[in-house]
């Protein structure tokens, strides 16, 4: 089954205006099951907003995405041909640079949230469910602790807990190491590589290159809303082709 | 030549005063219920996607907060029947006119309560398919109120004063009552003492609350 090459995501002409201002010119994009996609590229380059369309967050202008076939509307609800969000959400689950760690509920409120509500979950299940992910990104002993006592990759490492709870068949990291101190961000890592591992399909925006280089399979550069390069690891990271690419990278220390 | 107090004999009405400030409560409680409910939906018409409601709840708000209330409060009870053609009974006029006034600042106090909640909060519930709906009643809404709580108490407050105002329509609240009791015994400085004394008595319990409140919750962030 991991090497099913059925597209679970496909994009296509996807453009995305603010108004005058065109971010992403024209994006052609497949995403394959077991795939671990890192999208590199400067600032306003366009890598968080293609991200964000991939679980509509943002409303694609022109083009289209598909979910294992369907179409995605920008509607809550599906219809008979298209996936609405409020299922694509289900499947597809996203961890934000800022965490976004619901201040108001204990580090378990925040993981059984979803399930609850959104998955119907019962407070048993969900519960036993929460504290085997707080189990696998080492945080057992938080389970009843407030976002506010926690240090940003314990709260990073909680959000990507509480992504997984929805049990989603992709994930979405939007840069969720830039805003760690330095020495906080292996531990993030960690848990990645390790979902990695585990065969999730995933979809990271990233400037940590040597994790990228690690951990992924393919390597997408977004320069100017386009895809200036793609390839592996080693085709992009290690031999980038384009002066442009080059000098990007070069900014980066190992 | 000294003043001479004279409470004895203001003591003989304390059974009117009493009356009049049960009426004040009962007008600032019932207003406030209504108020709550109005500026409910005045806030969320001010947040809706659809223009018109926005539309519609920013002219509330307007016209409310930027006429006097006694002026609002004399329309409704002489101005409004005669366009209307029906009569309209003072405590009808009083408490709907006290519930709109409040009701407007009310939903200047929610929608700023839920304006100050970060846009990472909604998106973090729409990320693993929460609607709108949910996203308000989960996340926000338990977030807002507490930020909210302390200006929608001193608009409270201010709501117990602004029920005096009624006098001006007859209505027998605590204000009127003591117009009254001055009428009949000529004590205006022993009366309207006694009226201040029981509305500080209402109101400073509320505001050392409000305070109190304030300062748990900012050592709680």
């Amino acid at each position: 089954m991991n090497n099913d090459n059925t597209p679970v995501l496909t994009v296509n002409g996807l453009v995305k205006r603010y108004g005058a201002i065109e971010v992403l010119k024209s994006i052609d994009l497949d995403l394959v099951k077991g795939d671990i996609l890192g999208i590199i590229g400067p600032s306003g380059s366009g890598k968080s907003t293609l991200i964000r369309c991939l679980n509509m967050m943002e409303t694609p202008t022109e083009g289209t995405i598909k979910l294992q076939g369907k179409k995605l509307s920008d509607k809550f609800k599906s219809s008979k041909n298209e996936i609405g969000v409020g299922e694509l959400r289900r499947k597809v689950g996203m961890v934000f640079q800022h965490f976004n760690l619901y201040p108001h509920k204990t580090v378990l409120g925040n993981i059984t949230m979803g399930p609850k509500v959104v998955g119907k979950k019962s407070e048993q299940e969900a519960n036993e469910y929460a504290h085997d992910l707080l189990g696998q990104v080492g945080l057992s002993d938080k389970a009843d602790a407030y976002p506010s006592h926690l240090s940003g990759g314990q709260k990073q490492r909680v959000a990507i807990a509480r992504a997984l709870a929805m049990k989603p068949d992709i994930m979405l990291f939007d840069e969720v190491t830039s805003a760690l101190d330095p020495e906080l961000v292996g531990e993030v890592l960690q848990v990645i590589k390790k979902l990695a591992d585990e065969g999730m399909t995933m979809a990271l925006v990233t400037h940590e290159m040597a994790f990228a280089a690690e951990i992924a399979n393919r390597v997408i550069f977004l320069d100017g809303g386009v895809i200036a390069e793609s390839g592996t690891p080693d085709q992009v990271l290690i031999n980038p082709e384009s002066e442009r690419l080059k000098t990007f990278l070069s900014r980066f220390h190992g | 030549m000294t003043y001479e107090w004279d409470f004895f004999t203001i003591f003989q009405s304390m059974d009117l005063f009493l009356e009049g400030l049960l009426t004040t409560f009962l007008y600032t409680v019932g207003s406030i219920l209504i108020g709550i409910v109005i500026g409910l939906i005045a806030c969320f018409g001010r947040l809706s996607k659809f223009l018109f409601f926005r539309g519609l709840a920013r002219s509330y708000q307007e016209i409310f907060r930027c006429t006097p209330l006694l002026v609002q409060i004399m329309w409704a009870y002489y101005a409004l029947p005669l366009i209307i053609g029906v009569n309209i009974p003072n405590y009808i006029a009083g408490l709907v006119i006290l519930s709109l006034y409040v009701g407007s600042f009310y939903a200047e106090i929610f929608r700023a309560g839920i304006n100050a909640i970060d846009k990472g909060q909604t998106e973090a519930g729409a990320a693993v398919g929460m609607s709108q709906i949910e996203i308000m009643r989960y996340i926000i809404m338990p977030q807002a109120i507490k930020k909210m709580l302390p200006a929608f108490i001193n608009q409270s407050v201010i709501q117990v004063k602004n029920t005096s105002l009624l006098y001006a329509i007859s209505i027998a609240e605590l204000t009127y009552m003591t117009y009254v009791i001055n009428g009949e015994t000529y004590l205006p400085m022993e009366a309207y003492t006694i009226a201040a004394v029981m509305y500080f008595s209402i109101l400073f319990p509320l505001t050392q609350f409000s305070d109190y409140f304030e300062r748990k919750m900012r050592r709680s962030d």
